[in-house]
């Protein structure tokens, strides 16, 4: 990492550290207007840090890994088509999965902060879903929590030797399911109950958010297991460069 | 048909049945969002919180969410299908050179 770029993660990381716990201390998608305005701004400065960190990343990617271009490309249309796609559930509501599972496990999960980040965007202006007032919490769920956790779980499968298709899956799968338990928490956060307060809230949004959310998060899995896959036949050069075959690498 | 060919049809099919399998369960349910069901929670908890901001733009109806919608998922599915055309045909090209 450059001076320079360690220099500004780390200023983003202060800022967003002090105005966050200072500041709100109360503090999928949710919908434009929900949330108070603390908590929006919050949610916000909390994703700066990552943003930075993901602006850096995905420039090294341009300057540095031309060749992968084309996949990091793939793995934001990637995110793009599967939060289009609302999916009935066994809730007898509808949900979609995020698609910021696939790039984070590729590309590591700042890089994805940015991607997650257009993508809310678009939806925003364009789908009245979410919301530009919401964009914070819900960039932090989807773009920053969830790809975290999804990457997370891939290292780990990976330093513990799982079965590859079975880490991607774990990590796809845990990382959809992560964002809207975060969202679930945001939304308690927001409006604790009047018994049992903010937990008991979190609990009755993870209700809906979350048991809906699983049988989606297992179709996420299974289609980003797919997609590696065909990614492994045809693009084993720029999966190299990636550092995807890490494990072996490190066995041979 | 090769292995990975298989497990990855095999894979897309479990997909397709556990999207399926909901509508055929849960009988008198339109299938709304899931974030509509949380603005209700939200009103039974909080009866008088009121949402201090609107959309800039909504899409005047169902029809032309669902247009937009669909233009999101067909950019993405463009995008991807191009980059595995490209992948594929390089690497058929280095398998024949």
């Amino acid at each position: 990492m450059k001076r320079t770029e360690k220099y500004v993660i780390t200023l983003a990381l202060a800022v967003s550290g002090i105005f966050g716990v200072a500041g709100t201390a109360y503090g999928m998608h949710i919908m434009e207007g929900f949330l108070p305005v603390r908590h929006c701004i919050a949610w916000g400065l909390a994703c700066l840090p990552f943003l930075a960190a993901g602006f850096f990343s995905i420039r090294r990617t341009v300057e540095a890994h031309r060749k992968t271009l084309l996949i990091l490309a793939m793995a934001g249309a990637y995110a793009f088509v599967l939060s289009a796609l609302k999916i009935p559930s066994v809730t007898g509501s509808s949900s979609h999965p995020t698609g910021t599972g696939l790039g984070a496990i590729l590309f590591g999960p700042s890089a994805m902060s940015i991607i997650g980040a257009i993508v809310l965007l678009f939806q925003a202006v364009l789908l009245a879903h979410g919301g530009l007032t919401t964009l914070g919490a819900n960039t932090f769920s989807m773009a920053v929590a969830g790809p975290l956790v999804a990457w997370g779980v891939y290292r780990l499968g990976e330093i513990l030797g799982w079965n590859r298709r079975v880490s991607i899956f774990l990590a796809a799968c845990l990382g959809n399911l992560v964002t809207y338990c975060v969202t679930s928490f945001q939304l308690g956060l927001a409006y604790p109950s009047e018994v049992g307060g903010v937990w008991a809230s979190v609990v009755k949004f993870l209700m809906v958010f979350a048991v809906t959310q699983i049988p989606l998060a297992v179709i996420e899995g299974l289609v980003t297991v797919v997609v590696i896959m065909g990614l492994e036949s045809y693009a084993k050069p720029e999966l190299r460069e990636l550092g995807y075959h890490r494990a072996e690498a490190a066995a041979e | 048909m090769s292995e990975k060919k298989k497990t990855g049809i095999i894979l897309l099919l479990i997909c397709v049945v556990i999207a399926v399998f909901p509508l055929a369960w849960v009988r008198d349910s339109e299938f709304g969002g899931a974030d509509g069901a949380a603005e209700e929670l939200i009103a039974k908890i909080n009866p008088e919180y009121e949402a201090w901001a609107s959309p800039v733009v909504e899409p005047p109806g169902g029809e032309t969410e669902s247009l937009l919608f669909c233009l999101q998922a067909a950019l993405g599915a463009g995008v991807l299908g191009y980059g595995f055309g490209v992948l594929r045909e390089r690497h058929r090209q280095e398998e024949r050179a």
